[in-house]
């Protein structure tokens, strides 16, 4: 079970109050599918992924980043024990979606500069950490029913 | 994975704009990356890591310089910086994975502070001449 502390917990739950998940996951799945282009090979029933704007504008891409994202939610709400929370969705994209989790760490990465952006100073170097630490404990948890 | 003519001029464009607070991004990013993967600190045992440290000042005006050293090179970013790399292969010999771990840092500190020029299209060619930078600065490794 991953240890959070008190501070920890106040700084995660403290940014994602004001985080509009609808906003923040769609931009977090665009940049995703523009910074590492490859990782659109999951998504070729989505239509028009050809250019940044393509995929900015898209709304399949706008839809299902909001899902993830709300997803990311449940973890939050679950901190204590996020590996149960994610115990189906990791069954679900290891036998159905074959996604390779190294994308999960992709996607991590990519939040934490959209969040970077969105709360400029305010997301501190103590703030980054737990962030960090939390889209860690996500990857880990979407990896674990791998097989 | 190859600079195209857009991704070199996006590069330029967000340095251009970042002009001369380079030396206080190096420092930040520095700072953060020790704080958000305390593993990065291994590899500066002697260095205060205490807030606005003069050691990670210091190192991270080199780090900035380092980047616009490669900037004003792009075009032969392994020339620029074919020293560097000597460094990093003979005495330093950073584990590879840190260079990706520094980039995200870098990108986080640029996000901060100039998140309307950190487009998506901006985000994409930076990401990809930081690694391009780090993949330079561990060839020689063996």
């Amino acid at each position: 079970m991953v240890h959070w502390t008190a501070e920890e917990k106040q700084l995660i739950s403290s940014v994602w109050s004001k985080v509009n998940v609808e906003e923040c996951g769609a931009e977090a799945l665009a940049r995703l599918l523009i910074v590492y282009p490859w990782t659109q090979r999951f998504f070729s029933s989505f239509g028009n992924l050809s250019s940044p704007t393509a995929i900015a504008g898209n709304p399949k891409v706008r839809a299902h980043g909001k899902k993830v994202l709300t997803s990311f939610g449940e973890a939050i709400k679950n901190l204590d024990n996020i590996k149960a929370t994610y115990t189906k969705l990791s069954e679900l994209h290891c036998e159905k979606l074959h996604v390779d989790p190294e994308n999960f760490r992709l996607l991590g990465d990519i939040l934490i500069i959209v969040l970077a952006a969105h709360f400029t100073r305010e997301f501190t170097p103590a703030c980054q950490f737990a962030w960090q630490k939390l889209v860690s404990v996500v990857a880990h948890a979407l990896a674990r029913k791998y097989h | 994975m190859v600079l195209s003519a857009s991704d070199k001029t996006n590069v330029k464009g967000i340095f251009a704009k970042i002009g001369g607070q380079a030396d206080d991004y190096g420092a930040e990013t520095l700072e953060r990356m020790f704080a958000t993967y305390p593993q990065t600190k291994t590899y500066f045992p002697h260095f205060d890591m205490s807030r606005g440290s003069a050691q990670i000042k210091a190192h991270g005006k080199k780090v900035a310089g380092a980047l616009i050293e490669a900037v004003n090179h792009i075009d032969d970013i392994a020339g620029a910086l074919s020293k560097l790399s000597d460094l990093h292969a003979q005495k330093l010999r950073v584990d590879p994975v840190n260079f990706k771990l520094l980039g995200q840092c870098f990108l986080v500190v640029v996000a901060i502070h100039n998140a309307a020029a950190l487009t998506p299209e901006v985000h994409a060619s930076l990401d990809k001449f930081l690694c391009a930078v780090g993949n330079v600065l561990t060839a020689k490794y063996r």
